[in-house]
């Protein structure tokens, strides 16, 4: 019959607007504006609405989520700020953009390079958010954020220095716990190693 | 044996050939045969009638400056399988004239447009020889190897200004050029007359003309801003009352020069741009572009690797032809609901790159010998989900939807026939050449990965009009589902990359050309390495910029109407035919 798989087509989408409300009847008022109704909204069994309503609810990002880098400090005791970073310049170097500017210490007295930034700028303007800073810090000291939310009206102070860039250790192993996990165990083993190789050395200094 | 076999899967030694007219191309690193200037025309058309090489894939050029020399590089293919023979050009750099390869293959059409905008090379006989991705208003061909575009720094990255004294601020605060803009010598923008433009109009104006009875054609302007035209393109049609009997597209909008981007990064820095070409499909481009290095390194990732980037490959495919019916009920009028349902698709699959890659769109995941990092626990679970569950259900959905619905079959039967001789002379590639009855994969046809252990089919439809090309992508859409259903059985454990990550990989001195089937069509990365950190030449034969050769064929003939929906047959993105 002609008109049939017209039809056919046109039902198929009044099916998921009834469906709509079957599941909201269904579900009841947890559907939105709770964590586990966007997570129902979101599997791939789901009937009707599929849609989240941005701001108010916002979906979970998952934990391999890049938006922005940061740096990683360690808090001493005394609440001092610990940079990992020892600005070797690698994330520098491998941004494809070149969006990261480092400026390295140096000692004041021998003028000899000191393992810590004296000044580090990002662009997130040009910043491309790809990753490869993060990925190829050898101290961990770079990792990309999962704080999307960075409108701004203007331009000024979309360069961020130091102080924007810093986060605490605590922050990234909250959003990032698998990988912290990872690296920590990773971290143990190496100085674990270091340790053992030190032992080994010592004996023969000391004959 | 004694007797030796010649198979498709070898490319004959034409050196033999042609007495002497052709040279084997000696210098280490490279493959392929150097012709003549003179010879070319002679030595291609001999290749294509009686050597079966009627394939002309792309054509490129390379500025060797140190030498000199400007190449022309040329890849035939033959449409039953078998790897490319690789032709070589060289002529003097100040005088680059080069015979026009038009009358053998339309697919060197804007492609020899393209080698003379961005690198200056003159193809004599080319009928139609005006830049095509840049302006008129351009000065100089900004792939030549001493040109210098706007907030240069320097040659390559990483720039010396980042690190150890950063010199931070607003890049336009050390612009070379003040006001950002530069011209050919005695141009002045306030005068300037848009000869190639006017030319353009009056070669539309004169086709169909009836002198006798005194009737005139009609241009229209589609586009460039234009709710149908996928992105920012523009096509000049002449109409005969409702007839469509001249249609140029024009392009380059998008233009940001992707290959000196490319020139100037490093290696590992290309693959995060490579995600902005297609931006539909990042994964393939990725895949492509890995391909093309790894080659040149002579690695080949892990079996785990492997499985993981045919399984992000695959889904990239399904994602993009389901995609690509949203837009067809788009095209037809059905405004916006039934894409929207596309996208609801396209979200789940979105989900699990973000989860593995951390990123949507631009995932960047692939690296030189393996990819990124490994599948994050549960992210094997919800494709198995998808791929036995959800997406063959959603295919029967769309095929129920779609295939009998009378209004889409009104529309898209019989409209816009490219024939197989067209598709292949056009160089079409993809579902468009496969619609056209040319059963040409490059998973089949040169196997790449580990496709040759796969067991799936090569989809082929053979009226080549719109509904074919829709059928061919619907069926390849349940190929690419068979292949991943394969994928997530049988992927192993195991390491997922081939040695260590290296921020600046090594890359010895040579050539090499990676191609991929990406769901749009041939997806071909062509790289010369002179052993530095930085590419010499990165060029990319992308699948939409040529698969649009195709497009006035479509559309001549037929209605105004459906030139719409020719282009969304087509299937392009423009961030990759703009490049």
């Amino acid at each position: 019959m002609t008109g049939k798989g017209f039809l056919s087509m046109l039902f198929g989408v009044f099916k998921r607007f009834v469906m709509t409300y079957v599941e909201d009847f269904r579900k009841g008022k947890d559907r939105y504006y709770t964590a586990e109704g966007i997570e129902s909204r979101r599997k791939a069994d789901v009937d009707g609405i599929f849609t989240i309503q941005y701001p108010e609810e916002k979906l979970p990002v998952p934990e391999e989520f890049r938006f922005l880098p940061f740096l990683v400090y360690e808090e001493g005791e005394n609440g001092e700020k610990d940079l990992r970073c020892t600005s070797c310049g690698i994330c520098a170097k491998v941004c494809p953009p070149q969006c990261i500017w480092i400026v390295r210490t140096n000692d004041p007295v021998t003028g000899k390079p000191i393992p810590e930034p004296k000044e580090f700028y990002i662009d997130v303007d040009i910043c491309m958010n790809c990753g490869l800073c993060a990925e190829y810090c050898p101290f961990d000291a770079i990792k990309m954020d999962h704080d999307y939310e960075i409108a701004s009206y203007t331009r000024e102070g979309n360069i961020y220095g130091i102080e924007r860039l810093s986060k605490p250790l605590s922050y990234y192993s909250g959003i990032r716990p698998t990988n912290f996990a990872a690296e920590e165990i990773a971290r143990q083993e190496k100085e674990a190693m270091k340790a053992a190789a030190k032992k080994q050395a010592a004996p023969v200094e000391g004959a | 044996m004694s007797e030796e076999k010649v198979t498709v899967a070898q490319v004959p030694d034409i050196s033999l050939q042609f007495d002497g007219k052709v040279t084997t191309d000696t210098r280490p690193g490279y493959s392929g045969f150097i012709v003549g200037a003179e010879n070319l025309l002679e030595v291609v058309k001999s290749l294509r009638d009686e050597w079966g090489f009627d394939y002309l894939s792309s054509v490129t050029g390379v500025d060797y400056l140190p030498e000199g020399k400007m190449e022309v590089v040329y890849h035939l293919y033959r449409t039953i399988g078998g790897p490319a023979l690789v032709l070589k050009v060289q002529v003097p750099r100040d005088e680059a004239v080069v015979p026009s390869l038009y009358d053998l293959f339309k697919s060197a059409d804007w492609q020899e447009r393209e080698a003379w905008d961005l690198l200056g090379i003159h193809f004599e006989g080319h009928p139609d020889l005006r830049r095509i991705l840049t302006w008129e208003g351009f000065a100089g061909h900004p792939l030549r190897k001493d040109w210098k575009e706007a907030y240069f720094e320097e040659e390559t990255k990483p720039y010396k200004s980042r690190w150890p004294e950063g010199q931070t601020g607003y890049i336009e605060s050390n612009n070379p050029f003040h006001d950002n803009v530069q011209y050919p010598s005695g141009f002045d923008p306030d005068t300037w007359i848009p000869a190639a433009e006017e030319a353009l109009y009056a070669s539309a104006k004169k086709i169909g003309r009836d002198e006798e009875l005194h009737t005139d054609t009609v241009v229209v302007n589609l586009g460039p801003q234009h709710p149908s035209t996928h992105g920012v393109f523009r096509m000049v049609a002449a109409l005969d009352g409702e007839q469509v009997v001249f249609l140029k597209p024009v392009v380059g909008y998008l233009h940001r020069n992707h290959e000196k981007i490319g020139e100037r990064n490093t290696y590992l820095q290309n693959m995060p741009f490579t995600d902005r070409l297609d931006y539909v499909s990042s994964m393939s481009n990725n895949f492509g572009y890995a391909l093309a290095v790894e080659k040149l390194m002579g690695i080949q990732p892990p079996e785990r690797a492997e499985y993981i980037r045919v399984m992000m490959a695959e889904l990239t495919r399904w994602m993009n032809h389901v995609f690509s019916f949203g837009f067809l009920w788009n095209d037809l009028g059905s405004y916006f609901t039934p894409m929207i349902y596309a996208l609801e698709e396209r979200e789940l699959i979105l989900d699990i790159f973000e989860a593995v890659s951390g990123s949507r769109m631009m995932c960047n995941y692939f690296r030189f010998g393996g990819v990124a990092r490994d599948l994050p626990a549960g992210v094997l679970d919800k494709v198995k989900e998808l791929v036995f569950e959800r997406m063959p259900r959603r295919l029967d959905d769309i095929d129920k939807m779609l295939s009998t619905n009378e209004i889409v079959r009104n529309r898209c039967i019989g409209c816009g026939v490219l024939t197989a001789e067209m598709a292949i002379n056009n160089g079409a590639s993809g579902p468009n050449l496969r619609a056209s009855g040319v059963p040409y994969d490059i998973r089949r046809a040169d196997p790449y990965s580990i496709y040759d252990r796969l067991d799936f089919d090569v989809v082929v439809h053979y009226h080549g009009d719109v509904f074919d090309r829709y059928l061919t992508r619907l069926d390849e859409a349940r190929q690419a589902n068979r292949i991943l259903q394969q994928v997530v059985r049988d992927i192993p454990e195991g390491p997922i990359m081939t040695g260590k990550p290296a921020y600046q990989v090594r890359v010895p001195a040579g050539e090499s050309y990676g191609r991929v089937e990406a769901p749009k069509g041939e997806l071909g990365f062509y790289i010369v390495s002179t052993g530095k950190p930085n590419p010499w030449r990165y060029h990319v034969r992308s699948p939409s910029f040529i698969n649009l050769i195709s497009l006035e064929d479509m559309c001549r003939g037929g209605k105004i109407a459906d030139v719409v929906l020719n282009l969304g047959a087509v299937d392009i993105v423009l961030g990759e035919v703009d490049r």
